[in-house]
């Protein structure tokens, strides 16, 4: 893994720029100025306790959820209440979630070549020559024409990042990809993000798979009440937490 | 001390005790499992025998060649003893076309004979989209049907042929090109329309260029405007295109190239052509509406919301009938006069619109039903807001709601009898007064409602059937 490490170059462009953003939920500040700036390349885990906004946090990426004050850039492209500028965003960031959310009256290959095919015009061969390459990349290509009620969790949750990657998104996140599958399939599911980390992905991970950050993470941020409390690289935050809330929370995780 | 057991001798396989399986097993299961079950069980079968032993006699003795009441039971008393009833399906034989036409001229039942066949070659495509070998049997027993019962209506030699020729040409399309079939959907209003009430082939004609401006006007603009809009201004244009300019634009056409057909008055219609013709319409336009009007509701848009709010909960709280007086009364008050606002088409626009608002609340719940990761998957893909809901929301809710869907469709087919309070001739009650006042067939009762109902009840059970198959088709969820 030390050599894989060592390839995962990352670019001194910025991918996505976050600057005193703050969200509320009604009375609830749920967002408390949160600054962040991510690289082209750079493989960010965010943890953290439940409830913290983790989950607020990378679904205002794409703007799932809109913040209310603050700046959010992505690739250049600033998130406001303009249409263009939020669909351009979305086609570009790939998100995967923690129950798949695939679409069950589609089969895998119609839910790979959607959007490519409606959002991006490709042509539905090339799209299907596409979803095909990256059914094989997750290891599923036997599966493409079966509905995703046939699929196991983890199987579904590869077909769901198969499906982000066919729209050959810049950025992707994941908000705990792994924590609805039982544990035999959850490492088929972060051996294909390990991969995907590899090949120079920008990516944002909400996990508490602390293998998998000390893995690929060059950065390890830790977030309690909506605030961003600690962030360092993965060895440092592991063998040094700064904080007491991370020595707490690393020692909640870590310890049984 | 530990007991120690070895088998020296296998056991062989032998049939289960007779109580334990077949006809003995499921009666004692499911029809005398205990004492409150057996006494039900009993009176149960006491009740259907009794109800065979006083009916089966009138079923029996029934008298299908008579030319009035008095007769039939003349035929009755003669050949099972006097006081000894029977059904008088006479009536039946000789006034069927009554309720099958109402009063539609013989000479052109062909009409309504052939728009109703061309009716499933129009539906096959929607109902049965894709499967290719459905469709040509749905064609191929159109084309049956057509050659039958043209030939009994003895309809003229050229329609008849140019029909025929066209049922046909679908059944090679179905089998080359069966995705174009759609394009007889979307037409065959027209051509139904024209056959139905005749007149001039300009006047459709008309009704559709309003419907390709619409479509012109919407495409066009949306590039510019974003496709609600431009809808809308689309949706202007082709209204007053029909108010204004429809009318003496193809009634110029129809000096300069007279075509046309023998028109049939509203007040001709009646029966099951006017039920179904106002059942079917009303299906036709109430889905799309309902459709609008549930993703109104849960619109952003407060304007848009309140509306759709508030005319749902305005038709839902008023009695079908109520909107269908207003139909006949109001609606002249508001037009402007002298405009003759045909009294089908108003009733079939109340009877849209009252469907329409009971569907919005089924579509309804089949979108609540579908969990929000839906909707964020479809955003995040970067889908638009119409082609989430239409490749992921819609197809997935409308899967949902069939079942009430359907329901809504049998009972709107159901309403249509309600017509009668405004005087038009439903085959229930409209057509079946009319009969009845018929000096020979004054006092007959029950076999009239019977031929109705059945007929009611064969196309309300078509119906749920093929909702039900359709459900299982489209089953993918294996949950
Ligand atoms: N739609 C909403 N309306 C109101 N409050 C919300 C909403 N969504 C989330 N919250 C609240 O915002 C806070 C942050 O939620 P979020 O889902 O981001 O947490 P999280 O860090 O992802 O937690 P978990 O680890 O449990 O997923 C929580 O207190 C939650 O109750
Ligand atoms: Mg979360």
């Amino acid at each position: 893994m030390a050599e894989a490490h060592a390839m995962m170059q990352v670019s001194d462009e910025v991918a996505v720029q976050i600057s005193q953003m703050n969200k509320w939920y009604g009375q609830f500040h749920v967002l408390r100025d949160i600054n962040l700036t991510v690289m082209k390349g750079e493989r960010i885990v965010i943890c953290g306790p439940s409830g913290s906004g983790k989950s607020t946090l990378i679904r205002c990426i794409n703007r799932l959820e809109e913040h209310q004050s603050g700046r959010i850039v992505v690739d250049g492209t600033e998130l406001t209440n303009d249409l263009k500028n939020i669909d351009k965003v979305r086609s570009e960031v790939g998100m995967v979630f923690q129950h798949f959310n695939l679409f069950p009256h589609l089969t895998i290959l119609e839910n790979c070549t959607l959007a490519p095919i409606w959002v991006r015009k490709v042509p539905k061969r090339e799209a299907e020559e596409t979803a095909m390459h990256f059914l094989h990349k997750v290891k599923i290509p036997e599966q493409a024409n079966k509905y995703p009620g046939q699929l196991s969790g983890g199987q579904q949750q590869r077909v769901a990042i198969a499906r982000s990657l066919c729209m050959r998104p810049r950025i992707m996140l994941f908000d705990e990809p792994t924590s609805a599958l039982d544990p035999e399939m959850i490492k088929e599911v972060l051996d294909t993000m390990i991969q995907l980390a590899e090949e120079g992905m920008t990516m944002l991970c909400v996990t508490h798979e602390m293998g998998f950050a000390q893995a690929v993470a060059n950065r390890v941020i830790f977030m309690d009440q909506g605030q961003i409390v600690e962030q360092n690289a993965p060895k440092e935050f592991f063998s040094n937490p700064q904080s007491d809330r991370t020595k707490l929370f690393l020692s909640q995780i870590l310890g049984h | 001390m530990t007991e120690v057991f070895v088998r020296m001798q296998m056991l062989q396989p032998e049939p289960p005790p007779a109580r334990e399986s077949g006809l003995p097993k499921w009666l004692r299961e499911n029809l005398f499992s205990g004492w409150l079950n057996s006494s039900l069980t009993v009176l149960g079968l006491l009740a259907v025998g009794w109800i065979l032993y006083a009916s089966l006699p009138w079923w029996l003795h029934s008298v299908w060649h008579a030319s009035s009441l008095g007769e039939c039971r003349k035929i009755i008393a003669e050949t099972w003893g006097e006081g000894a009833t029977g059904a008088c399906w006479a009536v039946v034989r000789e006034r069927w076309y009554q309720w099958i036409f109402g009063f539609y001229a013989p000479a052109l039942w062909w009409r309504p004979i052939l728009a109703f066949g061309l009716l499933f070659a129009a539906l096959g495509p929607v109902l049965f989209a894709g499967q290719k070998k459905a469709l040509s049997v749905i064609l191929g027993a159109v084309l049956a049907y057509l050659v039958v019962t043209l030939w009994l209506a003895s309809a003229p030699t050229v329609p008849v042929l140019l029909a025929l020729a066209l049922v046909a040409g679908l059944l090679v399309l179905a089998q080359v090109a069966p995705g174009k079939l759609i394009w007889v959907t979307l037409l065959y209003p027209f051509l139904c329309f024209w056959l139905l009430w005749g007149g001039s082939i300009w006047t459709p004609i008309g009704g559709l260029l309003g419907f390709i401006i619409l479509v012109a006007v919407t495409i066009g603009l949306s590039r510019v405007i974003g496709p609600a809009v431009s809808a809308g201004i689309g949706l202007v244009v082709a209204v007053l295109w029909w108010l204004y300019l429809s009318g003496p634009v193809m009634g110029g056409l129809q000096s300069v190239l007279p075509l046309g057909i023998a028109s049939v008055n509203s007040d001709q219609f009646g029966g099951f052509l006017l039920a179904i013709t106002i059942g079917v319409t009303a299906i036709g336009c109430s889905l799309p509406m309902g459709i609008l009007l549930a993703l109104g509701r849960q619109s952003d848009m407060l304007i848009v919301k309140t509306l759709c709010v508030g005319f749902i909960e305005f038709i839902r709280g008023v009695p079908l009938i109520t909107l269908l007086f207003t139909a006949s009364l109001l609606l002249q008050y508001f037009l402007p006069p002298g405009t003759n606002f045909d009294i089908i088409l108003r009733v079939i626009i109340l009877v849209t619109l009252f469907a329409a608002a009971y569907l919005a609340e089924v579509i309804r719940g089949g979108l609540a039903a579908l969990p929000r990761g839906q909707y964020e998957a479809a955003d995040a893909l970067g889908l638009d807001y119409w082609q989430a809901q239409r490749l992921i929301i819609l197809p997935q809710a409308l899967k949902i709601s069939i079942p009430a869907i359907v329901s809504t469709f049998i009972g709107l087919f159901k309403d249509t009898t309600l017509v009668a309070f405004v005087g038009l001739m439903d085959p229930l009650k409209g057509i079946t007064q009319i009969v009845r006042a018929d000096i020979n067939w004054k006092g007959i009762y029950w076999e009239p409602y019977i031929y109705v109902g059945a007929i009611f009840f064969l196309i309300c059970f078509s119906m749920a059937r093929y909702s039900m198959a359709l459900e299982r088709r489209l089953k993918t969820d294996h949950r």
